[in-house]
């Protein structure tokens, strides 16, 4: 089966120890993680991890289930790059001196629409915000001339294109079940 | 306001809120405070728990798979940190791979000193989270109520499994307000799917057009204690059913849609059949590769119907055409209501020429051989013919589970109690120590080898101090008996330490004051079998072995099912 580049966005709990257990089932199917992000979601107590894998379709599907098998993880599903919109943050730190004996790499960074965040007399640090394929590139483009000194990438960012909230649904619905669960007199205490 | 009580003593209220009865345990520097409370709790007033005092925290949760298997309840364990709940890890293994409801209780060093390597600490929550199904530290007395309400609802709720909760020192002194919690709902957890009606449609009517269907029966039936539905489904279809290792009980072994075990070691028919098959419908069972042999060519003449309650066993190892995500009691009602009435008599019977060939070429010589030294078939088959399959089969992990599953009989659900998954060895005898304190009338009657018996033998303590009636029986061949098979037949025999210097046996029962007995003349089995089962409280029939037997039938690694094989190739 072909392999390609699949995004993975995971909803848990925010609670301790989650972490450890995605990558646990990424170790187990032993699939690289290319890149990983987490961070609190939209939804209160909800964490939200993005992990990109190149691998194929029969994996990530096999993938996703061992995740959302988890207790404490809400919702797992992935996604191809064109069904779904993926950025990255990448810092770069490069030398000033370089910079300003060669016009070559002004010019890159400019195309680049990189932002500059500090410029002193050793180093210039600039922010850039694009397509994971696009700090590659730049990075790629730069490291040639031999004038980077520190590069930092955020890992990916994504958000779908569905036009339904999918765990925001999911939540609602399991909250109505809970409620019935309420209806049927039985003492019920979640955190 | 209520009075505050200690985090041992919440534990001990919540504990009895579940009404758990019987806990297998063992103390320790970071459970002290809850044994000094449990103290009031097994006697006296409070009494609420018998605490089964094993001699190994494996024997703990080992013993706790066997009741809970037996029981169909939650088994529950108390062990100390660091090495205590190491020692328990085996088990919490085994308890997930064969989905088997456990809650380990551990101690733990106090918060305050987590992360300092102090005296017994273990990193539980990352050594427990890839082997179980939750594990939870409890911090705080306050979360006691909740934690062992979750804790219990997550091990016996959906698929079941090992649950395990890390409980620091501090948490068990710290007093607060006891406030009973009851957790049945988890918003990010669905224990038992719908099934979806369309999908039940669509796997009834493959069923209806099916010409040789054959179900295989897992374990699924019996933890959704779903044996009277498999019952009026398979009878009206008329559907033959094998069985996995771990489901022999979900179907009676008299029933005559029974044709027998599946897997590596199991009967020849329905391994041979599968590959004619035109519908297999799979139920509450994971293709296990010991099930399917080579997957590449298995069932591909075969459209799948998969029914799991786990959504992550679909399309695993087999890729299904119709998937039922749901509680076998739920989805199997739904799909009799739809399948026709049918008569698959023809296909059936063609399963009884390869059950004569399998009776000819296997059975006949390994239950009733007539020289030599005994087998362990006969043995098997001398307990199974004195119990009428109504006994709870325990065995180790070895030839003597593959021949004691082959040969015993089950007659009444939740009657095979074996290390399935993982293949532990050791899980025997503790297990049937455990099954005794379910409660039940039926004999509890274990198989081992000389190796796995030696691996848990300190639970011999168990059984003398409680006088638990296990019926156990030594198959001693002198040999780790299944290596020294594979060694033998693709290691080209070269016996790599699998023979085994044996102790006195009789010497070691004395010294418990277990009732013993030895039998090698096969004249005296029949008898010495029930003396066993006649006797009071526990028995050791030492059964004296042929060193080199073979389990056969087998589909040889990498081979498919259709190539199992009665009799071993000679090179």
């Amino acid at each position: 089966m072909e392999k390609k580049l699949y995004t993975i966005q995971v909803y848990s709990e925010n609670v301790v120890g989650v972490l450890n257990l995605v990558t646990a089932v990424f170790t187990r199917n032993q699939v690289n993680i290319e890149s990983l992000n987490v961070s609190p979601s939209g939804i209160p107590n909800v964490h939200k991890y993005t992990v990109t894998v190149i691998t194929d379709e029969a994996q990530v599907k096999k993938l996703i289930k061992q995740i959302e098998r988890k207790v404490d993880v809400i919702k797992s599903s992935y996604y191809l790059e064109e069904e779904i919109f993926v950025s990255e943050l990448a810092l770069f730190k490069v030398s000033t001196p370089a910079v300003l004996s060669n016009p070559e790499i002004s010019r890159i960074v400019r195309h680049s629409g990189a932002k500059i965040l500090e410029v002193n007399e050793t180093y210039t640090t600039m922010q850039i915000c694009v397509k994971p394929d696009a700090v590659t590139e730049l990075y790629k483009k730069l490291t040639k001339f031999k004038c980077i000194l520190q590069y930092s990438r955020s890992g990916v960012v994504a958000i779908t294109r569905d036009k339904v909230e999918r765990v925001s649904e999911f939540l609602k619905e399991q909250e109505n079940q809970q409620f019935s669960f309420l209806e049927e007199g039985i003492n019920e205490e979640e955190c | 306001m209520a009075e505050k009580i200690t985090g041992a003593e919440i534990l001990m209220e919540s504990l009895k809120a579940q009404g758990i009865k019987t806990i297998f345990g063992y103390p320790g520097g970071s459970i002290m405070p809850v044994y000094d409370a449990l103290f009031d709790y097994t006697r006296g007033p409070k009494k609420a728990f018998d605490h089964i005092l094993v001699r190994h925290e494996q024997g703990a949760v080992h013993a706790a798979q066997g009741y809970a298997r037996v029981s169909g309840q939650v088994g529950t364990v108390i062990v100390t940190s660091g090495p205590g709940v190491a020692n328990t890890l085996t088990g919490i293994a085994d308890a997930m791979i064969d989905s088997t409801p456990v809650v380990v209780i551990a101690g733990q060093v106090g918060v305050g000193v987590l992360g300092t390597d102090a005296f017994q600490e273990l990193d539980l929550i990352t050594v427990a989270q890839p082997i179980c199904k939750w594990v939870y530290q409890i911090r705080r007395p306050e979360d006691i109520p909740w934690a062992v309400s979750k804790a219990y609802y997550l091990a016996k709720s959906g698929r079941p499994g090992p649950v395990v909760l890390d409980f620091p020192k501090n948490a068990q002194v710290t007093k607060c307000e006891y406030l009973p919690t009851t957790v049945n709902f988890v918003r990010s957890y669905i224990p038992s799917p719908r099934p979806n009606e369309a999908h039940i449609q669509e796997a009834a009517a493959i069923i209806n057009a099916a010409k040789k269907p054959l179900a295989l029966v897992g374990q699924g039936v019996e933890l959704g204690n779903a044996h009277e539905e498999l019952k009026a489904f398979l009878e009206k279809a008329n559907i033959p059913a094998g069985r996995t290792m771990l489901g022999l009980s979900a179907l009676s072994s008299s029933h005559p849609l029974n044709v027998g075990m599946l897997g590596m070691h199991g009967n020849y028919a329905p391994n041979i059949k599968q590959q004619e098959a035109d519908v297999v419908i799979a139920i509450g069972m994971r293709f296990s590769d010991r099930v399917t042999g080579n997957l590449a060519s298995y069932l591909k003449q075969a459209k799948v119907i998969h029914l799991d309650i786990d959504h992550a066993e679909i399309n695993k190892n087999v890729i299904a055409d119709v998937a039922i995500v749901a509680d076998c009691k739920e989805s199997l009602p739904m799909l009799t209501a739809l399948v026709n009435e049918a008569d698959h008599t023809e296909w059936i019977e063609s399963f009884k020429s390869l059950q004569e060939r399998e009776e000819e070429k296997v059975t006949r010589k390994a239950l009733h051989p007539t020289e030599g030294p005994l087998l362990m078939g006969e043995v098997a088959n001398a307990v199974a013919e004195a119990t009428q399959g109504m006994g709870v089969t325990v065995t180790d992990v070895g030839q003597n589970q593959l021949f004691s599953t082959r040969y015993s009989k089950y007659n009444t659900p939740r009657s095979i109690i074996t290390s399935g998954g993982l293949g532990t060895m050791g899980y025997g005898l503790p297990a049937a120590v455990g099954a005794t304190f379910a409660e039940h009338d039926r004999p509890v009657v274990v198989f081992m080898g000389d190796g796995g018996l030696q691996m848990t033998i300190q639970e011999f303590g168990t059984i003398m101090e409680y006088q638990c009636p296990v019926k156990m029986v030594l198959m001693n061949n002198n040999f780790l008996g299944n290596v020294r098979q594979w060694q033998n037949m693709f290691f080209q025999k070269r016996y790599a330490f699998t023979h085994m210097l044996n102790p006195d046996y009789k010497q070691i029962a004395e010294a418990y004051k277990i009732p013993y007995l030895r039998v090698s003349d096969r004249k005296e089995l029949a008898g010495a079998v029930r003396q066993m089962l006649d006797t009071k409280g526990p028995f050791l029939l030492e059964t004296v072995i042929m060193e080199e037997d073979d389990v056969m039938p087998m589909t040889v690694p990498g081979a498919s099912v259709s190539e199992m094989l009665l009799e071993k190739e000679t090179k």
